[in-house]
């Protein structure tokens, strides 16, 4: 025994075990929000049942979501009739959608007092633009009222005339984002333009008055032209409002839902394999190309992907230089002594700062001071409505900026260290200047180094949150930072982030139940896009190292 | 100009190879490239090169050999002022080449270097290709001109006896040679913007014979057109590849003489100490 401890070979289980016990845990947690977050999208079979209890009787269909086993002293303690003999009792937490109908979306019931579960093949869900699924019977389809097809023939003719109306909503989406927004500017621009003729004291009243004439004359037709849209638009809307059908309730009701406000419909328990993946096909890109619902817990999160890839991007396109060359002012020029030492223990502790404090920073300087002055040089006309004086992706992308800024300075002086002196030697031997040898070898040769820098920063500011709540991301924004109106990149707009919109669906969310999986899912794309910035980055690392092999590698 | 002295009856050589047909040179007769005249070096408060004057002869090979820390390295780095980059070096005295001290203020430091070239005792290529190495020098003059860059570096790997070796590779990383195919891949670098003097610190310390060998040679035709200065460990090599020697010691110069002569008849007790291995 005593030997085999001398042997080494109980350190080697244990850092073995160690090593192994963090893959455990690592691949664990990307399991559990890959299964949970993924999982959302499959259509579960719809379930139809009684619950009897105390001669109440209600009839359910919808979705189970859960399935526990509580300890049957709690459920008697919550006024159930469980028989005394039974210790434990299983529970069911099922998705009865109709919120607008009952005003609950999920409930739980105790297995002991609900019939078999059946599967009716009639049995519809539809995903709705508001108050979530719907689950019901399909009785008809109506066109402007007028029943149009009845029983079997209904599901088929749904189907086909869903089409059609989410063509044309997609069509009244459109032109509201896009004709409607761009007027909506122009008239905003002309505002703006008046409000800046104003204030200018260097023009002539007559000149003002002339031009301010010519705007109103603009804006006057940038009002027609909104008035023809407005009324394409009801048109489009009533348009794609023209059909409607009629379902049963599980309680008998019998209700009409316009086709306009459904999303999709599905008759789950009819539904084949293959059909269900195609479904969930759909679903998923749905999720990842859509813009969020219902206060976020439904619908997509194109805006949050996009909003996080743009942050990063404006990040590192700001951190790098301002790292890299502060690293090499600190490495190669400054005197190695006492200041550079303190500035070095500086930067270092800078990366241990909480960044909720980076974020109060970012809110006080770049946001009010920076931002507030850049509105009163630049856009005075349109004050007290801030331009650049409120948070934005500028603003967040410099804060994370500032959070990353150690990272990638320590990485790159840890590069620039590295580099062999002869290399130095050889070059300053041939009649290179200190500045040559700098640009021509040191700085392709520790671009790597470089590379690993911004690889650690992407990682540390795509997974940030908490200091970006305060300089510019917010839970909704549907104008996204990029579109097709001048200037095209919108760098004072406000952002969604996926990490906050985890915490946002998460814990801010009205309904909680039906976020959950949303959490998930928002998560596994949080980490995928993480890991796909990270890979690109690790690619160009590769080829550089490969590029720029020397000996010592 | 060039003196014969067979007067004297040789010394016993002590198992150095012998060059019998070479003829003594006096180094009063030669063609001076460099001349150091009370030169003095500190690193901080410790003096490491203690009043050294000597010339150095053009279109020669002058070696400097003596024991590890004698200061031969450091007053081989005095000529391209490679001592520059050491913070506590402090250096009084002067170096002239051509006429002119390269100590004075006025003197471009990249300039002399372009002058004054340099290999090391590792070799050092730049992580680029064979190609791009040979070029460096010539792009930092300012040198675009394709075909002019190609031949030069074809006559550059040509004399460092590397063309056959590698014309076929030239686009890959200098990495990939080995380790005499780098070294004489550096002193191709340095021959390609054609200095006036090659200074070899120690260059075949990290090679193994054939390599070194190699590199002798190369040495031996070099002299032609430049004026070298080479550090060795290697007293064998010394004797083999030098027209003079100088033997340091703590910092000074003991003696310098033509190497024939230093080796076999040395003026003072110490190198014969040193070159028969009494030393230490």
């Amino acid at each position: 025994m005593k030997k085999w401890f001398k042997s080494g070979d109980p350190w080697i289980w244990m850092i073995g075990g160690a090593v192994s016990i963090s893959l455990i845990m690592v691949i664990g947690l990307l399991l559990l929000i890959a299964v949970r977050g993924l999982g959302h999208f499959w259509q579960p079979p719809i379930v139809e049942t009684t619950f009897t209890q105390n001669g109440e009787v209600q009839e359910i269909l919808g979705v189970v979501r859960t399935v526990e086993t509580v300890t049957a002293q709690a459920v008697r303690e919550a006024g159930f009739a469980v028989p005394e003999e039974q210790e434990l009792v299983t529970r069911y937490l099922f998705h009865l959608g109709n919120r607008d109908l009952t005003g609950r979306d999920f409930q739980w019931f105790i297995g002991d007092f609900l019939d078999d579960f059946r599967h009716p093949e009639d049995a519809i869900v539809l995903e709705r633009q508001e108050w979530g699924n719907f689950y019901g019977y399909l009785i008809a389809i109506k066109q402007e009222g007028e029943v149009v097809a009845e029983g079997e023939a209904a599901f088929e003719e749904l189907r086909k005339r869903l089409a059609r109306s989410t063509e044309l909503v997609n069509a009244t989406v459109r032109m509201e984002r896009f004709e409607i927004g761009s007027i909506n500017r122009g008239i905003e621009l002309e505002r703006l333009a008046q409000r800046r003729l104003e204030l200018d004291t260097s023009v002539s009243d007559e000149e003002r008055a002339q031009q301010i004439a010519r705007s109103e004359a603009e804006v006057a037709r940038l009002n027609e032209e909104y008035q023809e849209l407005l009324a394409e638009l009801h048109e489009l809307r009533a348009s794609s409002r023209r059909d409607s059908l009629l379902a049963r309730t599980s309680d008998g009701r019998e209700v009409t839902i316009n086709l306009g406000d459904v999303v999709r419909a599905t008759r789950a328990n009819t539904m084949t394999v293959p059909q269900k993946m195609r479904e969930y096909g759909a679903r998923f890109w749905d999720f990842m190309s859509g813009y969020p619902r219902e206060a976020n817990t439904e619908g997509g999160i194109f805006p949050a992907i996009f909003g996080t890839v743009m942050m990063v991007f404006i990040m590192s396109i700001v951190v790098t230089p301002f790292g890299v060359l502060a690293a090499i002012y600190l490495r190669e020029y400054a005197k190695q002594g006492p200041v550079t030492r303190v500035v070095r223990i500086s930067v270092n502790n800078l990366a241990g700062v909480p960044s909720i404090v980076f974020g109060v920073f970012g809110l006080g300087f770049f946001v009010y001071f920076l931002g507030g002055n850049i509105d009163q040089l630049f856009f005075p006309e349109a004050l007290p409505a801030p331009t650049f004086g409120s948070p934005g992706l500028i603003w967040a992308s410099l804060t994370l900026a500032l959070l990353t800024l150690p990272v990638v300075i320590v990485s790159t002086e840890e590069g620039l260290t590295r580099i062999p002196k002869a290399m130095r030697e050889g070059s300053l031997a041939l009649g290179a200047t200190k500045a040559e040898t700098l640009w021509k070898i040191i700085v392709p040769v520790s671009t790597p180094a470089m590379m690993t820098g911004l690889i650690l920063a992407v990682a540390r500011a795509a997974g940030e949150v908490a200091p970006l709540m305060l300089v510019g991301v917010v839970k909704l924004a549907p104008n996204l930072p990029v579109d097709g109106q001048f200037p095209f990149v919108h760098l004072e707009r406000r952002i969604m982030h996926l990490g906050f919109h985890i915490y946002d669906v998460g814990f801010q969310s009205p309904n909680a139940e039906a976020a959950r999986p949303l959490v998930y899912a928002t998560a596994l794309v949080l980490v995928l896009l993480i890991l796909v910035l990270n890979l690109t980055a690790i690619a160009v690392r590769n080829r550089l190292r490969e590029r720029y092999k020397s000996a010592g590698d | 100009m060039m003196e014969q002295n067979e007067s004297k009856a040789p010394m016993p050589s002590h198992g150095l190879p012998q060059n019998g047909k070479r003829r003594t040179l006096n180094l009063r007769n030669e063609e001076v490239s460099m001349e150091v005249r009370g030169l003095n070096l500190y690193y901080g408060s410790d003096q490491a090169l203690k009043d050294i004057s000597m010339v150095i002869p053009k279109k020669r090979v002058t070696a400097f050999i003596g024991p590890s820390g004698c200061g031969k390295s450091t007053l081989l780095r005095c000529f391209n002022r490679m001592n520059d980059l050491i913070d506590i070096c402090r250096i009084e005295g002067e170096i002239k080449i051509d006429q002119q001290d390269i100590y004075h203020p006025s003197v471009d430091v990249p300039e002399l270097r372009r002058k004054v070239g340099m290999v090391f005792q590792k070799p050092n290529p730049f992580p680029k290709s064979i190609y791009e190495n040979i070029a460096y020098g010539l792009r930092l003059q300012g040198v675009k001109n394709r075909r002019k860059l190609d031949e030069v570096v074809e006559n550059s790997l040509r004399r460092a006896a590397l063309w056959d070796e590698v014309k076929d590779r030239l686009n890959d990383n200098a990495f990939g040679l080995s380790g005499g195919q780098q070294q004489r891949l550096v002193i191709a670098r340095a021959i390609a913007i054609e200095p006036e003097v090659i200074l070899l610190d120690e260059p075949c310390s990290a090679l193994d014979p054939i390599s070194t060998a190699k590199v002798e040679e190369l040495i031996i035709d070099l002299k032609e057109s430049y004026t070298i200065v080479i550090v060795t460990h290697n007293m064998q090599q010394a004797a083999r590849v030098s027209d003079f020697t100088a033997y340091m010691y703590l910092g000074e110069l003991i003696e310098y003489d033509d190497t024939a002569k230093l080796f076999t008849n040395p003026a003072k007790k110490a190198t014969e100490d040193y070159i028969t291995g009494r030393y230490g």
